[in-house]
């Protein structure tokens, strides 16, 4: 929402971090996991440049609300079981 | 206590007087010996600041921007190619309202490489949203930096300043000064307490990116702060007054300026020549008076005005040169000027750059020829003054 001069501060100060921005909604194409062909690699979680994957037992589950859709994870992937879908499309 | 010092310790002992608690700085000639001084004032236990000695002056400029946005008074100084460097961070400085106070010792942009007394450093950072003081003397750069402070960290400004010091000529020329004690400086100049900073425990994210939504906003702000200002710097040299018992004229000094025929407006050290010059010309009956722009930032418009309608002629002297227009001080003052119901005839002259001398008969000669111009016009509206080659009528 938009602010009068008067109501805002000297300099824009945050007292939230940058997390307050929901990313994921610039995103226009998705990835999708098939856990079964998962070899717990890691990969997908330390190439994510927006640290949008966690780890659960070794697996990625991807944080819809912070992915832009890069698609690094699904290039970097060694056995392919991330693969990007058009939004809308899945 | 009365001493006996130049330009650069004028400047270190305004810093410490004003308690300066973070000093970044680079050394530059001819700025080094305010950091030789502030450096020794920090070793010997003097002043309690942090000095830090960076590798640039942007550094300089940056390190000073994270000591005042936790909470710190800070102190620069630089010169010319120094201060240009710090041109990004000097915007950010502004617009992040810090604020900081600098001494820049004013010398001439390379090539050709000098380091002698020109305006272009400080002229090419007026749009960077720093309050900008040329200073005449000594004394007046010591009591400018302490009211700087005052001005810069009022509620309603929250803008940086820079002090301006005419390289050699006031940076390495030793005048009587006198320098107040600290218990007057500290009656005067209250502790720095900003609204918001960087504290342990709360956590604050500063300089934000802001959508097209909101931008215009914090720069009006900026605009209204600056406006403010004006009347800041009347108001803090009137307790300075009170105080210590010396002013300099607000924003625009005027000197003789009453029922003046011809005015000369100019900036910074050569100013005291120009009085001179205005005396012995007075003494001969001739109606001339000085006008020094003390604030080049925020701009003494209404002051010019109020002698733009007085006068038959305007004379500004720049002490430097804007490229594909006019000295910068000659575009203001006309833009003030232009207002006026009766407007003056109006002449820039370009003199004293790279450290050449304006002397006392280059000035009578100015006014001589305005004096002329302000009754048949002037053939250029502007003229280099005591160029070899070009007219020799200013030897």
């Amino acid at each position: 929402m938009t602010k009068s001069y008067e109501e805002l501060p000297l300099t824009p100060i945050s007292n939230e971090p940058s997390t307050v921005n929901l990313t994921g909604y610039w995103r226009v194409i998705r990835p999708i996991v098939d856990k079964s062909k998962c070899k717990k690699c890691t990969l997908c979680w330390k190439f994510c440049p927006d640290a949008a994957i966690t780890l659960v037992d070794g697996e990625p589950l991807i944080n819809l609300q912070y992915c832009k859709g890069c698609g690094i994870c699904a290039f970097e992937c060694p056995t392919k079981c991330i693969v990007m879908v058009k939004e809308g499309e899945l | 206590m009365r001493m006996v010092m130049t330009g650069n310790y004028a400047s270190a002992y305004g810093a410490k007087l004003s308690r300066a608690e973070v000093i970044a700085a680079y050394p530059i000639t001819p700025q080094t010996s305010i950091v030789e001084k502030l450096a020794e004032f920090v070793t010997t236990g003097e002043l309690k600041a942090k000095f830090i000695p960076v590798e640039s002056e942007h550094s300089a400029m940056a390190a000073c921007i994270a000591a005042q946005t936790a909470g710190a008074r800070t102190y620069t100084a630089t010169s010319s190619h120094g201060l240009t460097l710090m041109h990004e961070v000097l915007m950010w400085a502004s617009g992040a309202r810090l604020p900081i106070v600098m001494t820049n010792v004013s010398r001439a942009m390379a090539p050709p490489w000098s380091v002698w007394v020109d305006h272009m450093d400080s002229i090419a950072q007026r749009d960077t949203g720093w309050m900008e003081f040329f200073c005449q003397s000594n004394q007046e750069v010591l009591d400018t930096i302490i009211m700087a402070y005052k001005i810069c960290e009022s509620r309603s400004v929250m803008l940086p300043a820079m002090v301006i010091e005419d390289a050699f000529i006031l940076s390495h020329t030793e005048e009587p000064v006198e320098v107040p004690s600290q218990e007057l400086v500290d009656s005067f100049l209250p502790t720095y307490s900003p609204e918001y900073k960087i504290e342990v425990g709360k956590a604050l994210g500063f300089g934000s990116l802001v959508r097209p939504d909101q931008y215009m906003e914090f720069r009006y702000k900026a605009m209204l702060a600056m406006r403010e200002a004006h009347d800041r710097i009347l108001r803090v040299e009137q307790e300075f007054k009170h105080i210590f018992g010396r002013e300099y004229g607000g924003l625009l000094e005027r000197y003789r300026c009453e029922d003046a025929e011809v005015v000369l407006v100019t900036a910074g050290s050569v100013a005291a020549t120009a009085k001179d010059v205005v005396d012995a010309m007075r003494a001969r009956g001739v109606r001339v008076g000085l006008a020094r722009i003390r604030a080049f930032r925020p701009f003494p418009h209404a002051e010019i005005r109020s002698i733009a309608s007085k006068v038959e002629g305007i004379a500004v002297l720049d002490r430097s040169y804007t490229f594909g227009a006019a000295g910068a001080m000659y575009t203001e003052v006309k833009a003030s000027a232009y207002s006026c119901p009766k407007r003056p005839v109006m002449k820039n002259y370009i003199a004293g750059l790279g450290g050449r001398d304006i002397t006392p008969k280059i000035l009578e000669k100015i006014f001589e020829d305005m004096l002329v111009v302000a009754k048949r016009g002037a053939e250029d509206e502007v003229e280099w003054v005591d160029v070899m080659g070009v007219p020799r009528r200013w030897k």
